[in-house]
């Protein structure tokens, strides 16, 4: 390979990214996200829905003014980087600059720390919100982009996979979504954003969600028949009569993300994972 | 909409007079206590032990919060999924707790219990953590400080809001709003 195309990135600068969004996200909602909670607000006919749906976009402006989180949960902190194959990192380890990152932001930014060390028998908390939890992407160029998000505990617990048949076909798989958002009810703090795998395998499923429920709010699935999808399940969640934070009314889904991919041909995976009314994530390209 | 103001500790005239449904908003102290303190406090009074504190018409808040902020009394403080503390929540009301704040459904044995205790359940909304913390005007840790976020704290709140979603008469909000506002459709059924 012609070393004039490798990029030098010093690990100390993923190290800053990682501080400055943890410091910066839980504070600024997406602007998606707020802009569904307006619609929201004008549409709901619930007047305790309409109220609730008040109050929040008012949380989500003191938290943006004062630089306070809007949800006391800072959740998991999940870095997804995109790391450009031209780029050669020096200065240390890649990983442990990421938590370094995320230590120092947790704990400047005064944001809470969730994180247990062993999930079944201690369960101390580590005090720093680290490990992350951390997936690399080999693209190519020579960029590297850093994208934060803070996952909550509440809703990730309401989220849930299955292994369908392929003949389950799509009223399968909406069946599953629609079920698994009933389930939720009030529990996942609605409006909620849906994400939703289709395809891969019982592990890539569940990534598919992930990155379909942090896509930003107000985006749709480029595929036309993925798109159609989201809509048509959008709609039918708004049937269920949940409405903001359970109180019943139109509004229980802002949106409804899909992910795809390819699988094989006995299966069809599909994973839901539910994020809040505030989902916060932001990214940076060094 | 009708805001009931209302003061801890409770008492049973106080509790027997709120519905599901009404709004309102609570003043006095509220003890945070989620689910690492849940399992201490419920271990303490199987082995027959004292609680750090006393809970007697007390109102235990689901809830973990951030860090203060300088000048902060509380960092962001809004409510955490309260069926996690429902094997813990009958036992509390058995030794005098008459309200929780949380967000979420409760499961059938705590609804019984806060009809048999004279207990009430309250929602705040969950994510408003910033506009909740508000309402907190001071904060001293009771007990677990070593537990972090889910040390037991004590909260001088003045017009906390929040919705009684079960009182005392087994109504549940959630059930009422959903009959409400449901679309029956053949996805939904």
């Amino acid at each position: 390979m012609d070393k004039s195309c490798v990029r030098t990135v010093d690990v100390s600068k993923i190290t800053e990214a990682v501080r400055q969004l943890a410091m910066n996200t839980t504070s600024n909602v997406p602007k998606g996200a707020i802009h569904g909670l307006e619609q929201a607000y004008l549409k709901e006919e619930s007047p305790v829905g309409k109220e609730v749906i008040r109050q929040i976009l008012e949380n989500h402006r003191i938290a943006r003014e004062e630089s306070v989180p809007a949800c006391q949960d800072t959740g998991v902190a999940m870095l997804f980087i995109e790391v450009g194959q031209d780029v050669r990192f020096v200065g240390g380890d890649l990983y442990e600059a990421i938590n370094e990152g995320v230590r120092q932001g947790y704990i400047e930014g005064y944001l809470r720390k969730s994180i247990v060390t062993d999930p079944l028998f201690e369960r101390v908390n580590t005090g720093d919100n680290t490990p992350a939890v951390i997936y690399v992407d080999i693209v190519p160029g020579a960029n590297v982009k850093v994208m934060f998000a803070a996952k909550g505990g509440g809703a990730e617990n309401m989220s849930g996979l299955i292994m369908l048949p392929p003949a389950a076909g799509v009223e399968g798989v909406k069946q599953f979504v629609i079920d698994q958002v009933r389930k939720a009810g009030p529990n996942p703090c609605p409006p909620i954003v849906v994400g939703v795998g289709i395809g891969g395998t019982f592990d890539r499923v569940a990534l598919l969600a992930k990155r379909a429920v942090l896509r930003d709010v107000g985006t749709t699935n480029p595929h036309p028949k993925y798109a159609r999808l989201e809509e048509e399940l959008l709609e039918e969640i708004n049937k269920l009569g949940i409405g903001p934070q359970g109180f019943g009314g139109r509004t229980t889904g802002l949106a409804v993300n899909i992910e795809f991919a390819p699988c094989h041909i006995a299966s069809l995976p599909v994973a839901c994972n539910l994020n809040c009314h505030a989902g916060p994530h932001d990214s940076i390209v060094l | 909409m009708a805001i009931i103001k209302i003061s801890t500790p409770l008492t049973e005239e106080v509790t027997a007079s709120l519905k599901a449904g009404d709004n309102v908003r609570i003043s006095g102290i509220l003890y945070t206590a989620r689910d690492a303190a849940h399992k201490r406090l419920v271990s303490l009074i199987s082995e027959g032990k004292q609680l750090p504190m006393d809970i007697q018409g007390q109102i235990v808040y689901y809830v973990g919060p951030a860090p203060a902020k300088p000048g902060q009394a509380i960092g962001s403080a809004g409510p955490t999924t309260s069926y996690r503390m429902d094997s813990y929540a009958p036992i509390l009301m058995e030794h005098g707790l008459k309200g929780m704040i949380g967000k979420g459904s409760r499961s059938k044995s705590v609804r019984d219990a806060m009809v048999k205790y004279k207990a009430v359940y309250f929602a705040a909304i969950g994510g408003a953590g910033a506009l909740l913390a508000r309402c907190v005007k001071a904060s001293e840790i009771v007990a677990y400080e070593e537990l972090g976020p889910e040390a037991i704290r004590r909260l001088t709140v003045e017009d906390f809001p929040a919705v009684v979603v079960n009182d005392t008469y087994g109504n549940d909000l959630y059930e009422q709003g959903v009959r409400e506002y449901r679309i029956e459709t053949c996805n939904s059924g």
